[in-house]
């Protein structure tokens, strides 16, 4: 806090988002600067949240000279913008929830400790002040805790449907009346304290579902994060800093190595290499000179170049991939989760049964409020409270469990379409292979020539020299000076007045070492696996999978890789839109495909499979299209995700098994009016626990 | 019973307690950010100010 700066004037309070926040030491660096900085009265970094908040005195300036300090300190830091609103909202419904959880817990104890006396034989006018404050306890908690149910059932009865929580609503509002006319008329049989138990459980079933929602975010949002914010123009012969969004067609736009492509664009001056993974899934660099068609999101690699700018923004390539993925996913938000298929066969079964006892006992002569007491305890013992509680529970334990093996499951429906999933496509290139390439072949062992090839492959950052520096590891590296690397053509130097060289050879060879005059030795490449990747395959065809690879990649790459991790259909060289249509053709004949894949052409796949899994490493708006995130280096977690679902699966279903079976046994009872309150509540909090002890057993499966 | 009209609302005022002191720890938004938290338990450095 500087405190030497007092606050003069209004102070203004900021909120900014920086990415880039990941762990505890950005946390104390960013805090630490901005403490120094006068004019900042005070900061805090929000972790979980990645967001920097900071009360700014007048002198300071506004949001724009916060960004600036961060900057110059090298996190890249912005306004909130509206997708993060979207999520800080989410945040805000869990907090809202956790409140009312809160509220409905506080009052379940209480009633529960009246209606403890109520059990113990409390009887008459003590009785009805037990109930009354019962009633009184429970009112003003009925309103405020069911509020997220009623809305969701109002809003579900409007568009003609029925959900778990028009049942819910309707137990807890009858099982709430009914109790205060038994009251009104002295009765023993009131369900204060079932209603309110039933709320709580409900509440903490559905707090876990927007807990675990609350991570996913929209993919549109993060594949505009990765455009870069600014760029080098020239203009007329002088360098400008210009915003992304101010670029317009024609203009001249400078790109370092390592730059990302801001725009779609021809190259005019340089030569260079660029890596197109991300767009096309291409494992090779490829190489730029005057006249190459660039595409924004790619990345230059090894030389500076000129590029005059065609199209910006939303005419890009990688704009066009952003709507698809939106499409798509759009498509797929159109799923019923297991509870709500299960209530739709549940709640008009209840209703009517409740409705039945009620009309029966009526003509039997019980009167109107027997009967109707009669309805609340068919709806009371009924009620989907281990239905509602079950998905939930088992999303929860799953993504626990998932969590603990690296992976991580961004939306409980996600675990549901992954159980059904009977086909598996996988991208090639950083999924099936880690991005990385391997020297096969070269010199024999001992061969000085490697000692030259690693002095040489060490001063170039391209992916075909890191490779033959790791092959070359073993080899002190030789005395060659003058080093000097030429984008696009290779590294060169001096051993000893002689040139030696590593690079591109002539014609169609590919990459040559020439580590003495006169010498040349042609280097192969392969992709270099991930080390679990044959394992792995073998795994999901144990589970009764198919596989197939879907590549943008050559033909001849992708089979060569299939064949070393045993898949046997492999479809290369596909658009990003042909991944996509693949998989709806799959859709069409019925299969549910699981969609692995890291690179930015896999987001429309990822997005409209029925279920996708990304590596952490992936662009990012594949790890956001993706259903479910893994980190690590191996590909297990594909195998381990598929066995969790499909063990939650089965949970959920045992679960929703024991329900039916339960209430096989306790309906017949309330219709006969012989289940009373203490009945109810041990019934409602034995089955709860039931589904919950159930669920935890998924906690056994790796 | 008379036991019952001085048990009851100290049984209320005390769950009452302790819903205010949950309501508190909400509203002064002690759980806003769990991750960055755990970590500064670790600083050296007194830290006294819960984001506000």
């Amino acid at each position: 806090m500087a405190l030497d700066a007092p606050a003069k004037g209004p102070v203004t309070r900021v909120e900014l988002l920086v990415p880039d926040l990941r762990c505890a030491g950005c946390m104390r660096r960013v805090e630490g600067l901005l403490a120094e900085q006068p004019g900042i009265v005070s900061a805090r970094v929000n972790l979980s949240e990645k967001r920097v908040r900071a009360d700014l005195a007048p002198a300071f300036g506004d949001a724009r000279a916060l960004i600036a300090v961060l900057e110059e300190a090298g996190y890249a830091a912005r306004l909130p913008d509206a997708e993060t609103g979207a999520l800080s909202a989410q945040r805000a419904e869990g907090r809202d929830l956790v409140r009312r959880i809160g509220v409905a817990g506080f009052a379940a104890m209480n009633v529960m400790l009246l209606s403890v006396s109520v059990w113990s034989g409390a009887e008459g006018a003590t009785r009805d002040l037990l109930h009354w404050i019962s009633a009184l306890i429970a009112l003003p908690t009925v309103a405020y805790s069911g509020r997220p149910f009623f809305a969701s059932a109002i809003s579900a009865l409007r568009g003609r449907r029925l959900n778990m929580d028009v049942p819910i609503s309707f137990a807890i509002l009858l099982s709430f009346v009914g109790s205060i006319l038994e009251t009104a008329r002295s009765g023993e049989h009131a369900y204060f304290d079932a209603a309110l138990m039933l709320l709580f459980f409900l509440l903490i079933g559905r707090w876990l579902e927007t807990n675990s929602r609350a991570e996913a975010r929209s993919a549109a949002a993060e594949l505009a994060r990765l455009m870069p914010h600014e760029t080098t123009v020239l203009v007329e012969g002088t360098r400008q800093t210009l915003a992304i969004e101010r670029l317009g067609a024609g203009m001249t736009v400078l790109l370092a190595p390592g730059d990302r492509v801001p725009a779609d664009g021809v190259v005019a001056e340089g030569l260079s290499e660029i890596d197109r993974a991300l767009l096309t899934g291409e494992s090779r660099p490829e190489p730029a000179s005057p006249g190459t068609v660039l595409h924004a999101g790619t990345l230059n690699l090894s030389g500076p170049l000129t590029m005059t700018v065609r199209a910006t923004g939303k005419e890009t390539v990688l704009a066009d991939i952003a709507r698809v993925v939106e499409a798509a996913s759009q498509g797929r938000s159109r799923w019923d989760g297991w509870a709500d298929r299960a209530a739709r066969v549940y709640a008009p079964g209840v209703h009517l049964i409740a409705l039945l006892a009620f009309i029966g006992w009526w003509s039997v002569g019980a009167g109107w409020a027997g009967s109707l007491q009669i309805a609340c305890a068919v709806l009371i013992i009924t009620c989907p409270c281990a239905l509602a509680l079950a998905v939930p529970t088992v999303h929860s334990v799953a993504t626990a469990q998932l969590l603990r093996s690296g992976i991580y499951l961004k939306d409980g429906s996600e675990l549901e379409r992954l159980a059904s999933v009977d086909t598996v496509a996988l991208d090639k290139t950083g999924t099936l292979t880690d991005g990385r390439m391997r020297l096969v072949g070269g010199p024999a062992k001992d061969d000085p020539a490697w000692g030259v090839a690693r002095a040489l492959a060490e001063a170039s950052r391209h992916p075909a020299a890191r490779a033959v520096a790791e092959a070359a590891v073993h080899a002190p590296p030789a005395d060659v000076r003058d080093l000097r690397e030429t984008p696009g053509i290779g590294v060169e130097g001096r051993l000893e007045g002689a040139t030696v060289r590593l690079g591109r050879g002539e014609g169609n060879e590919g990459t040559v070492l020439e580590p003495s005059p006169g010498r040349r030795i042609v280097l192969g490449f392969e992709e270099h696996l991930r080390p679990d990747a044959a394992e792995t395959v073998a795994a999901l065809h144990r589970l009764g999978l198919n596989t197939a690879v879907l590549t943008g990649d050559r033909a001849a790459a992708a089979e060569t890789v299939a064949k070393h991790c045993g898949i046997e259909t492999v479809h290369a060289a596909l658009l990003p839109g042909e991944k996509l249509a693949y998989l709806e053709n799959r859709k069409a004949e019925g299969q549910h495909v699981l969609m692995v894949g890291d690179g930015l052409n896999d987001g429309p796949a990822l997005a409209g499979a029925h279920a996708s899994m990304s590596p952490a490493e992936a662009a990012d708006a594949s790890r956001v299209a993706a259903g479910l995130v893994w980190s690590g280096r191996g590909l297990g977690a594909v195998a381990t995700a598929l066995r969790v679902a499909r063990a939650a699966r089965a949970r959920a279903w045992e679960s929703f098994a024991f329900a039916a079976l339960y209430n096989a046994v306790a309906i017949p009872l309330a219709v006969g009016g012989q289940v009373t309150p203490l009945i109810a509540a041990l019934a409602m909090s034995g089955s709860s626990v039931v589904v919950v002890a159930n669920a935890l057993r998924l906690r056994f499966v790796k | 019973m008379t036991v019952l009209s001085f048990l009851i609302p100290v049984s209320l005022a005390l769950g009452g307690l302790w819903l205010g002191a949950f309501l508190w720890s909400l509203r002064s938004e002690q759980y806003r950010d769990l991750e960055g938290d755990q970590h500064r338990t670790l600083f050296g450095e007194h830290d006294d100010s819960p984001p506000s």
